[in-house]
């Protein structure tokens, strides 16, 4: 039995999994980063229109701090995400930003005097400051107050990527590329490492660890089409419910995102809106003002692509043969915006669709795009019931996007979710009882169940398909677990889910009998797990009787405060049940810093929470004292909801802006 | 009516498995359906679920921006997730990229060359010591340069360019265009401490630019047309200038 032996052990090799072992690399412990592909391959690379951070440089992004990018999280959120995790957040996400800057990411940056820029469809010419020339430039993007959004052209998760993992070399990061993590090692509610598979030789070992990261990215997989890399297929999650001890919180919170081409699912950012891109109809009409004349197209993303289906619905859709679908129009932009700026989507417009982006509309779809839903974990990226075990990224359920996750606070969390679990995880290290206590004979035995697992696919007789039972669940996850739904639907999917998840217990590796390297086989043992995560995403929104932000029930439209102001907690302890074991965690309102209100988009059709307007007339009152004593508004803030103590001591500072100069700032060079 | 027919395609593959005992290398041929907007990703995964669950080959993204699925396309190598069939002669032969180390098939292990490369290139910020403040504005940049250092960081490590390099052949420590490129970037960037001299010492040599033919193969092939000539023309120079005024000091 080949054991390795590590202090943490981080499964993923993108932006959240490295940043956490540079960080606890830096705390002087020993790290190995597992990774399906080489590093900067991963879906993080992906990313196109930017990272949220409240940098306030740019003349649109002033008057910018860390209140304004938490309110605009936790409304898009629906107010459904942690608010003190979001406020260690807001407050982490220029720290990352700087520091990424630091090691190499070249950012789009401001340039004093005069730009013309497209602003509903307008030529508006706006004035950058002097002071700001030179500094990080940020874009617009959807649900959000202020231009935040910072990037490099529209390769922004690339260079991210890269930086990090350049970075990741010079650490002397131990990753190993093509290891599929199998199986996680547990025992007495504690994670010891993972069961681990080499993608090329077909070897399985364990990694024994004090702590266990997963860092895998999202599921969006489980459907037939989606934005996401074809690695992100939810093994993450499902090797944390495969536990049965571990729990999956908010599975039925998934992100589909307005504008992906048609019919491959491949994104085009939401930077192309942001920079003044319209979306159009048949007629060529530009229908997201009618719907929302506020935020128009850059209203939230779970907003505009239930809009758009709207329009669709009216009939208003360019048919295809690939179905109907809805223009993006970003001509209006001119070709030397597009060439500098959005180039990816240029590039993929040329490559896929064969069209020039600069004279032609985009054909477009909502699509899947982000799982909100993810291991469930403390503000520490440590799960709730499983110690030792911890999740950043996209995998966790942490929870800063709630129901709804803004565009450009994905990578942003990536790396700032890794910074501080990073800390979190070298603090637990540090202490005696991170000490490796496992038997032999349990990784022993772990390691022999996976071993089984494979003979009895690559051995079983006249046995199902994995291609055929993995294409059924993508399609109903597609048809009945997509962006509207209702229980009608969602009751046929648990339930033709069920049977599926019945019959890849008789799945055979067809024509492939290969224990090396082996795409068959690989996609056997993975299509039951997904199967699992399918069934706890629509079991969670068969269950969950109300509309709140992605998760839109046409038989309950209203956000029903009143009863699920609550977080879907899943977990698997019997391996032969056919169905996750759930419970609710509910969410405090009174200590919430801002309580639930109305979004700002449509009709207001939310079912008050009684506490709601208790807590908004205690806030009124603080608010009121804290004016007569001149408290500043990190005083204000810490008065409404203390969190400070929560973050680890290094990121707790003050973020520098321009108009907000830190005292304690040390002399600089002119 | 007009009825459309589509295409059959014969699509020739190179299989050898290094792992199964015995395995040699041959072609194998398979055809298929062409659909409208298929591109070799989709083909690929076609022939994989119809004809042969065990063929091999390396997709992430598929839409262009991750570099995983170079492979040699009709004897160019390129990206397959981003190259339409309909753009081929209905004989399509596919190969893995010379070079790297065979997983199997079309699957070639990019990775551990590539961080080989970056660790021998040290292809990272070199700072200098000094306490780093995250919580202060960051140092400014002129937004032009920012530009320029993108267009370099725009490199996916795909490894096309080192598929269709002369020189590499011939000289299996020579460090590509996709690492010259990285020294052409961080040189540009003034937050790297390096100096000349320093990337002297790394690519100074003729397994550095001075190893480079000039068949100019990687322009050719770079799926992100990254300015690789110029670029290499312009460390050429540079590391000239530098080899020159090193010279008097070296006793040769």
């Amino acid at each position: 039995m080949k054991i390795i032996y590590t202090d943490i052990l981080v499964i993923g090799g993108g932006l959240a999994g490295l940043r956490t072992a540079t960080g606890v690399k830096s705390r002087g412990h020993d790290v190995i980063v597992l990774s399906l592909v080489p590093p900067k391959r991963s879906h993080s690379a992906a990313a196109q229109g930017g990272m949220q951070a409240s940098l306030a440089n740019s003349f649109m992004g002033q008057g910018d701090n860390e209140d304004i990018h938490f309110e605009d999280t936790i409304k898009g959120s629906d107010w459904g995400a942690d608010q003190k995790v979001v406020r260690m957040f807001v407050n982490t996400a220029p720290k990352a930003i700087r520091e990424l800057t630091h090691w190499g990411v070249p950012w789009s940056r401001v340039k004093q005097g005069d730009h013309q820029a497209i602003i509903n469809t307008k030529k508006v010419t706006i004035t950058e400051q002097d002071n700001a020339h030179g500094l990080i430039t940020a874009r617009d993007f959807g649900g959000t107050k202020k231009w935040r959004t910072c990037y490099t052209s529209d390769g922004t998760g690339h260079s991210m990527l890269y930086a990090m993992d350049n970075k990741a070399h010079e650490q002397k990061i131990d990753v190993r590329e093509r290891m599929e993590a199998v199986a996680l090692i547990h025992e007495n509610k504690r994670c010891y490492g993972a069961i681990v598979r080499n993608l090329m030789t077909g070897e399985l070992s364990a990694f024994v660890a004090k702590a266990t990261t997963i860092a895998t990215g999202g599921y969006g997989r489980i459907y037939s089409v989606s934005t996401n890399a074809v690695i992100c297929e939810g093994m993450g999650q499902a090797i944390a419910l495969e536990t049965g001890i571990a729990t999956l919180g908010n599975m039925e919170a998934i992100q589909f995102h307005p504008t992906a081409i048609v019919p491959v699912g491949i994104l085009t950012t939401e930077g192309c809106r942001g920079d003044g891109g319209v979306l159009r109809d048949v007629d060529g009409y530009r229908f997201m003002p009618d719907y929302e004349p506020q935020k128009k197209d850059l209203a939230s993303r779970d907003v505009v692509s239930r809009r758009m289906i709207e329009h669709l619905r009216k009939g208003k859709g360019v048919s295809s043969r690939y179905g109907d679908h809805l223009w993006l129009d970003i001509t209006l932009l001119g070709r030397k915006h597009i060439e500098k700026n959005l180039r990816e989507v240029k590039e993929i417009c040329e490559s896929f669709l064969g069209i020039d982006p600069a004279k032609e509309w985009i054909p477009v779809r909502p699509t899947q795009h982000y799982s909100m839903g993810g291991i469930r974990t403390n503000y520490t990226g440590e799960s709730q019931t499983l110690k030792g075990l911890y999740a950043c990224g996209e995998a966790a359920c942490w929870d800063i996007h709630g129901f709804n996750r803004l565009g450009g606070n994905s990578v942003s969390e990536t790396v700032v979710s890794g910074m501080l679990a990073a800390e979190y995880i070298a603090d637990f290290c540090d202490k005696a009882e991170s000490s490796v206590d496992v038997n032999s004979n349990t990784i022993g035995s772990f390691l022999q169940q996976e071993k089984d697992k494979i003979e009895f696919l690559l051995n079983n007789e006249n046995g199902e398909d994995a291609y055929e039972l993995r294409q059924s669940m993508e399609q109903i996850m597609m048809d009945k677990v997509g962006i509207f739904r209702n229980g009608t639907e969602l009751e046929h999917a648990v339930n033709e889910l069920k049977a599926l998840l019945l019959r890849s217990n008789n799945i055979e590796v067809k024509r492939s009998k290969s224990r090396a390297a082996n795409p068959a086989l690989v996609n056997a043992y993975r299509t039951q797990r997904m199967l699992k995560i399918a069934l706890t995403a629509a079991y969670g929104a068969l269950l969950r009787t109300e509309s709140r932000g992605a998760h839109s029930r046409e038989d309950y439209p209203e956000r029903n405060d009143e009863e699920w102001l609550k977080r879907t907690i899943m977990s698997w302890p019997d391996p032969d049940s056919d169905v996750p074991v759930v419970s609710y965690e509910q969410l405090d309102i009174k200590s919430m810093e801002l309580p639930p209100g109305f979004r700002g988009y449509g009709k207001d059709m939310t079912i008050q929470h009684p506490d709601s307007e208790i807590r908004r007339e205690e806030i009124k009152k603080c608010l009121s004292n804290a004016r007569e004593q001149g408290m500043d508004r990190f005083k204000v803030q810490a008065e409404l909801m203390a969190y400070e103590d929560l973050l680890p001591e290094k990121y707790r500072g003050k973020n520098e802006r321009l108009v907000e100069p830190l005292a304690t700032r040390p002399s600089r060079k002119s | 009516m007009k009825i459309e027919t589509n295409r059959r395609l014969k699509i020739s593959i190179l299989r050898f498995d290094p792992h199964v005992k015995g395995d040699k290398p041959r072609m194998e041929t398979y055809e298929i359906e062409e659909a409208p907007g298929m591109t070799l990703f989709i083909a690929l995964n076609d022939i994989r679920q119809h004809h042969d669950a065990s063929l091999k080959f390396d997709f992430v993204c598929r839409a262009g921006i991750c570099g995983s699925c170079a492979m040699i396309i009709n004897g160019k190598p390129d990206l397959a997730c981003r190259t339409l069939t309909k753009k081929l002669p209905g004989e399509i032969t596919l190969a893995p990229l010379p070079v790297f180390e065979l997983i199997g098939d079309l699957s070639v292990f990019t990775g551990n060359w590539m961080r080989g490369l970056n660790e021998r290139l040290e292809a990272w910020i070199h700072e200098e010591e000094s306490e780093f403040n995250f919580n202060l504005l960051e140092e400014p940049m002129e937004p032009e340069l920012a530009d320029e250092i993108y267009e370099l960081d725009r490199c996916i490590e795909c490894g096309c360019c080192v598929a269709g390099c002369g020189t590499i052949q011939m000289r299996e420590e020579f460090v590509g265009a996709v690492g010259l490129n990285k020294i052409a970037r961080y040189q540009l960037d003034p937050r790297d401490k390096r100096s000349d001299k320093d990337y002297y010492d790394l690519i100074g040599d003729e397994d550095g630019v001075f190893g480079c033919m000039t068949l100019l193969g990687c322009e050719d092939v770079c799926p992100k047309n990254l300015p690789l000539q110029s670029k290499i023309a312009y460390l050429r120079r540079k590391m000239l200038t530098i080899g020159m005024k090193d010279k008097s000091g070296c006793g040769c």
